[in-house]
């Protein structure tokens, strides 16, 4: 895994129940189309967006994002 | 088919076609917004000019509809302004639909106080017409009509023109040439100019009509109208009862079949009801392209307007751009002309407006990605922005249907003096547009109309400072008591802001010092 220097945005456990969470997020998407997928995410993207509202954090996510996808 | 009357201006011969010749200091190719607007405000400085044009008319067509408040107020100092805002509609108000259903209303100018509006909509042939008379009243300026360049020869002390006329061609010769000759700019390409920049595909249709019943007084946009239900909207107001609708029509359109009236009258009759009676003044499919010249200031030649930078529509930028650039220009050359500054106070009106255009580009190219998404990302987000708008305030700021033009900010340009003193609270920085505000006794004169015609030395408080030691030329504005303008500009006693020409701010301070003021402004003359 490349170095992430630690900066702004959290890298260690934030939720208290993660699993449910996890499965919320997936849930949320059922029966949904691929279509509709992207356009649930967007939404689910901007409204959290905002509420972070930090734009470090918010920059370094959407690199974060970016950079885990190269590895893979 | 238009309600607007052309009048053609009158063709004179000129006088070196009778063997008179005589060096001009500034020719100026193109008679549309800018070009007349440079002349008047180089003849406020006492410098002469002459200005062609191959045509002998005003913009065939609105153009640009949407005059911004800066340019009002350039305009204003010319007597000009006032008469645009008679005749043009004045919008604050505009309001966003989705589908069939408003989402949001905005307002430009939430703040009173101003002497002009954020803006008026006024069709380009008017808006040139008052230059135009004006420019003709003006004995500094003479205005050429049917005069075309077709050689430029640029030389180290200045450019001679090839220009023919009806009556044969002739020599022209002048110290300073600037190009205010559009996007197809003559003078461009006669020297050969590169004008890199970004080709946009999508198609847009402009069909001004004049409406014979109510009119919606504010900007409307509509994204998926009923009556257009794959594309946008946009709804604009103008002078004599006239609409300007602009349809987005996407990329693969024919322009030829768009343009049929029938074509057109079946949108409007969709958009407008059944009921809805109109006259056709003008229509144009367009698309539209992003570009910017590398040097504004080649030499003795000097590009100004979409001759230097063009835009898309979206934000009213191309005119009040032009406009700008010339304000910028104007006070600059007249120095250089009577030598009170060094020619490479030139670089500054291209770095400056160069930054400007740049910032104007990327506005402009923002709201054309939301307006016209590129990928299907771009689209999902888009759309997931429109759709959480009417629920969540904060979606509706992103909602980018054209970021309208203000003044843009020149940050560390040369000629400026970085903040000093740190404590201030608000207020215009160097490199900021000034800010206008109710002035006098009882309020009822305006801060921008106190401004000198060069630099304004600008004080706050209830004593007068020792402003016999400043330079010469230098008017002097002191403000008193706790008005608006003591709280836009954060001015406590003491403060002071010197102010370019072009009503930019050059450097402030918390206490007034001569010697301080006096370098900022050999620093800002580029005699520094």
């Amino acid at each position: 895994m490349a170095e992430i220097t630690t900066g702004a945005l959290r890298r260690t456990l934030n939720l208290a129940r993660p699993d449910d969470v996890y499965n919320a997020i997936v849930d949320a998407h059922r029966g949904l189309s691929d279509e509709q997928c992207r356009a649930f995410d967007a939404r689910l993207i901007l409204l959290l967006a905002n509420h972070v509202g930090d734009e470090a954090v918010l920059h370094e996510a959407l690199r974060a994002a970016r950079e885990t996808m190269e590895e893979t | 088919m238009s309600s607007y009357t052309y009048r053609h201006y009158e063709y004179r011969k000129p006088s070196e076609l009778d063997g008179r010749s005589a060096r001009r200091p500034v020719v100026i190719v193109g008679a549309g917004m800018a070009g007349p607007t440079l002349a008047l405000a180089l003849a406020k400085r006492g410098v002469p000019s002459v200005v062609l044009d191959e045509d002998d008319t005003v913009s065939l067509g609105s153009r640009s509809i949407c005059q911004a408040k800066h340019s009002l107020e350039t305009w204003d100092r010319f007597g000009v302004a006032s008469r645009m805002v008679e005749k043009g509609i004045t919008w604050e108000q505009g309001e966003l639909y989705l589908h069939d259903k408003p989402v949001f209303r905005f307002n430009l100018q939430p703040e009173p106080g101003h002497k002009f509006p954020a803006f008026v909509n006024l069709q380009q042939y008017y808006v040139e017409e008052y230059l135009f008379e004006r420019c003709l009243a003006e004995p500094l300026i003479e205005m050429r009509f049917r005069n075309k360049v077709v050689a430029v020869t640029p030389s180290e002390e200045g450019v001679t023109l090839e220009v023919e006329t009806p009556d044969g061609g002739y020599a022209l010769d002048a110290e300073w040439l600037v190009a205010c000759d559009g996007v197809r700019s003559t003078v461009r390409h006669l020297m050969d100019l590169p004008y890199p920049g970004e080709v946009f595909h999508d198609r847009f249709l402009i069909s001004d009509i004049r409406l014979l019943s109510e009119l919606p007084k504010e900007r409307r946009f509509w994204f998926y109208p009923p009556f257009h239900p794959t594309n946008s909207v946009l709804l604009h107001r103008q002078a004599d009862n006239v609409l300007r609708v602009d349809f987005q029509l996407g990329p693969d359109a024919d322009p030829e079949e768009e343009k049929k009236p029938e074509n057109i009258d079946r949108r409007l009759r969709q958009m407008f009801g059944p009921e809805a009676r109109w006259e056709h003044e003008w229509t144009s499919v367009y698309t539209f392209t992003c570009r910017m010249m590398e040097r504004f200031v080649q030499g003795r030649v000097i590009f100004a307007g979409d001759a230097a930078h063009v835009v898309s529509p979206f934000g009213a930028r191309g005119g009040n751009g032009a406009i700008a650039d010339v304000d910028n220009l104007a006070w600059k050359l007249a120095m250089v002309l009577r030598d009170a500054a060094p020619a490479s106070l030139l670089d500054s009106y291209c770095s400056e407006r160069r930054a400007a255009a740049q910032e104007n580009i990327l506005n402009s190219t923002r709201s054309t990605d939301f307006i016209t998404p590129k990928s299907a990302a771009s689209r999902a987000f888009r759309d997931a922005t429109l759709s959480l708008a009417r629920d969540f305030p904060f979606a509706r700021a992103l909602i980018n249907s054209g970021r309208l033009s203000v003044p843009t900010a020149q940050p560390g340009s040369p000629l400026d003096t970085p903040d000093g003193d740190a404590d201030w609270l608000r207020g215009p920085g160097p490199g900021r547009a000034m800010l206008d505000a109710p002035v006098g006794r009882d309020g009822s004169g305006w801060l921008l109309d106190r401004l000198g015609p060069d630099f304004t030395v600008l004080t706050f408080g209830d004593t007068d400072m020792p402003t016999g030691d400043l330079p010469s030329g230098v008017t002097c504005v002191r403000i008193a008591g706790d008005g608006l303008a003591r709280q836009r500009y954060d001015g406590r006693p003491g403060t002071t802001y010197l102010i370019r020409p072009d009503r930019y701010v050059a450097a402030r301070w918390r206490r007034f010092d001569a010697a301080a003021i006096a370098a900022s402004v050999r620093r800002a003359t580029g005699n520094g």
